[in-house]
């Protein structure tokens, strides 16, 4: 058997960063394994990856110790018999259109221009994309795009895959489809495969051996998916690991029957409608919806439903095409839809999917300062309030870093927080649990909970089962911009086969 | 803010001309009209090119959308010329065409080109390096990304509580760290896309082949030919007519 991937003793650290992303590890990939890199956000698992790829160059990119190799050889750059799939497809994909994108890749590796076209046809057929070769690559949905980005590997053929979170940022249809074609692909034992992926459960069924890499250090755990599972399963899962059958500590607390009757209205919709301009249809369609305080709403639906626009509406933050959104619990006079920021600060708190968006400050201490600043709270009182944020988020031994420096999850729970200081009535969260930890998981739940029974309306978008599980008390499905079944209560019948992550 | 990259005209007869004949008939018109300031040329060679529009596929009414900013700054420079100076109505009218005659090619050419052709074109027989060619066209793609970020920081801002309040330094201030929010995102997105190009082996410095052959055939040889002819005849026939005024003497 050829050993594909070697790492002796090797360790990177990015370029001016103190602690060392990786250290001391030791790891032999042998020819046709499918290995799952686990481990706790920021234990270096994507470094691993592009270090793999040879996306890695030392001294430029950071310092590096000991050896690694791949395919018998020190890694120098990238290599055409590997190949790595990306995370986000709309910041990998280079061409607009279809089969450029695949041929690019066979023009980089000099394929002779005869041999290119069949090739890139039959990746595109491998993966089950069946448009022309022209089709524009913004027409295809975010999961045909990540298969396009399948197909950009297959076409070169390489022996080693690395595939570095490649279903979370999908929505559920989507990731489904990308993990089935890379089952169906996988399905060639001369294919080694190394693959990191937040969502365990999903994947189990694809790989044969687990490596848990340690934060800063090297490999924890190592064998087969089961017995890893069993023996570390809750260790794993603490660290933020989602591990197949095991449930964090954090959900079950924070379970309650849903109550159809709670406190007074906070807002009112009333047939709101949006046509974005240039579209056919309406993203959102004569919705009429009331949320009251200490009620947590979850709204669901396919991709592309108006979830969103339909909360970017609920926020003030978009104004509705026709129809109205009324704020019953104070505010301003005039219409909802044009409140000033500041007003609006003090009574609607939202949460974006990407916690960056919100940022506007140097450090974390200054980025809720100003919130609290901006809604009118006293210097004094203002000061307390963010200090006893920053300690319930523990980001209090962050308060001097920049915002953007943070590791996701930090980032996670400071963006909450930036919607929290001012103590709105209402807070609207846009996915909050995308692409996140299990420990931030369990942290957001109960963020959110709390706000809730604070006496606070929580509006959320989601596609996570799990979270309108243990948070909602109410469900709105959306299809085509419509609400199909407000159903206050039945949670877990609202969602779909499609929807379930 | 819209950032899109738009080709009205890549379905046109046009649109298959090879991106260098048509840049090239761009180039010819502009250096024929820019030897003499008279109305004959100008008109002639304006004329000519309205009338070959419809040959080429392109309608009357992609003119009326995207052609119409010309005559308005036609008409702009006249007015300025008249007012400003103590120009000829007719050198002044000979001015104001013979702008429309020379961006007009221009703005056919690049609303008829597809920006990978482009990017072909200019790398296969310009020689220009593939790491800018392609480099460009993949930030190319990145745009509208950035347009629809954009609007995204924007109502990010708006839930922050931060405004402009009512001075135009504030509106200043918002802006300038809207676009630094941008410009941060941008740098992001950049960098993930430079991986994913490195990653299948762009710029290794290894020898490349090309998908896509962009070859100058008859027909655009034809078009260059043709531009040239046009723009000769109508200089010529300036001077036949005793209208010719060149520039430089």
């Amino acid at each position: 058997m050829t050993t594909v991937v070697s790492a002796r003793g090797w360790g990177w650290r990015h370029a001016g960063r103190r602690g060392w992303a990786l250290r001391g590890l030791d790891l032999r990939i042998e020819e046709g394994e499918r290995v799952l890199l686990l481990g706790p956000s920021g234990a270096g698992k994507s470094t691993l990856l592009q270090a793999l790829a040879g996306l890695l160059r030392p001294p430029e990119a950071g310092d590096v110790e000991g050896e690694l190799s791949v395919h018998g050889r020190p890694v120098t750059g990238p290599d055409a018999r590997s190949g790595i799939v990306f995370q986000d497809p709309s910041t990998s994909l280079v061409m607009s259109r279809v089969g450029d994108e695949i041929a690019f890749g066979l023009e980089n590796r000099a394929v002779p221009t005869g041999l290119i076209w069949p090739r890139v046809r039959e990746s595109l057929d491998a993966v089950g994309l069946a448009y022309p070769l022209s089709w524009s690559v913004e027409h295809l949905s975010g999961g045909e795009q990540q298969r396009l980005a399948v197909a950009d590997v297959l076409a070169v053929a390489p022996r080693l895959w690395l595939l570095d979170e490649p279903t979370s940022n999908l929505d559920p249809p989507g990731a489904a489809l990308v993990r089935s074609t890379l089952a169906h692909l996988l399905g060639d034992r001369s294919i080694t495969a190394v693959v990191v992926e937040h969502r365990v459960d999903e994947l189990v069924g694809l790989v044969d051996r687990v490596v848990v890499l340690e934060a800063g250090g090297g490999v924890r755990h190592d064998g087969p998916p089961d017995e890893v599972f069993s023996r570390h399963g809750a260790t794993l899962r603490a660290s933020g690991v989602w591990v197949p059958g095991v449930r964090g500590p954090g959900p079950g607390a924070h379970r309650r029957e849903p109550t159809r009757s709670t406190g007074p209205p906070v807002l009112e919709a009333e047939a709101v409608t949006v046509r974005y301009p240039a579209a056919t249809t309406e993203a959102v369609s004569a919705v009429d919806l009331q949320v009251t305080a200490s009620q947590a709403t979850a709204v669901v639906g396919p991709n592309g439903s108006g979830k969103s626009t339909l909360a970017l509406c609920l926020a003030s933050l978009l104004v509705p095409t026709s129809g109205e959104v009324r704020f019953c619990a104070g505010g301003p006079r005039v219409p909802y839809a044009r409140w000033p920021p500041r007003e609006l600060v003090r009574h609607v708190g939202f949460v974006f999917q990407n916690p960056e968006h919100q940022f506007v400050a140097a450090s974390v201490e200054a980025e809720l300062t100003i919130g609290a600043t901006r809604a009118g709270v006293g210097t004094g009182p203002g000061r307390r309030r963010v200090g006893e944020l920053m300690e319930r988020l523990a980001l209090s031994h962050l308060a001097a870093a920049n915002p953007f420096t943070l590791s996701g999850g930090e980032k996670r729970r400071l963006s909450v927080a930036t919607a929290l200081v001012a103590r709105p009535e209402l807070l609207v969260a846009d996915e909050p649990t995308f692409g996140q930890d299990a420990r931030t998981w369990d942290e957001l739940v109960e963020l959110l909970a709390e706000a809730r029974d604070d006496g606070r309306a929580v509006l959320f978008v989601t596609h996570d089962e799990e979270l309108v599980g243990v948070l909602a008390d109410r469900v709105v499905r959306l299809e085509h911009g419509r609400v199909v079944s407000p159903v206050p209560g039945a949670v877990g019948q609202v969602l779909s086969a499609g929807d379930r992550r | 803010m819209s950032l899109t990259v738009d080709t009205p005209l890549v379905a046109t007869r046009l649109a298959r001309r090879h991106p260098l004949a048509k840049l090239g008939v761009a180039a010819v018109v502009a250096a024929g009209l820019l030897v003499s300031v008279d109305l004959v040329t100008a008109s002639v060679v304006l004329a000519i090119e309205l009338a070959c529009l419809p040959l080429a596929g392109v309608g009357w009414r992609f003119l009326v959308r995207r052609a119409w900013p010309l005559p308005l700054a036609a008409g702009g420079v006249a007015v300025a010329n008249l007012v400003a100076s103590n120009a000829h109505g007719v050198a002044v009218g000979a001015i104001s065409l013979r702008l429309v005659a020379i961006a007009l090619p221009g703005l056919v050419a690049f609303a008829s080109t597809d920006p990978v052709d482009l990017a072909d074109a200019l790398h296969q027989q310009l020689r220009v390096p593939a790491r800018f060619a392609y480099g460009s066209l993949a930030a190319l793609r990145l745009l509208p990304l950035l347009s629809v970020e954009w609007q995204v920081i924007r109502r990010a801002r708006r839930s922050r509580g931060i405004d402009a309040g009512r001075s135009p330094l504030g509106a200043a201030r918002l802006w300038s760290s809207t676009v630094f929010g941008l410009l941060v995102a941008a740098i992001r997105r950049a960098t993930r896309l430079a991986s994913a190009m490195e990653s299948r082996g762009f710029d290794a410095g290894g020898p490349r082949t090309v998908a896509r052959r962009q070859v100058l055939g008859a027909a655009d040889w034809a078009l260059l030919g043709g531009s040239v002819v046009a723009v000769g005849g109508a200089n010529a026939l300036a001077v036949v007519l005793g209208t010719w005024h060149p520039l430089l003497w």
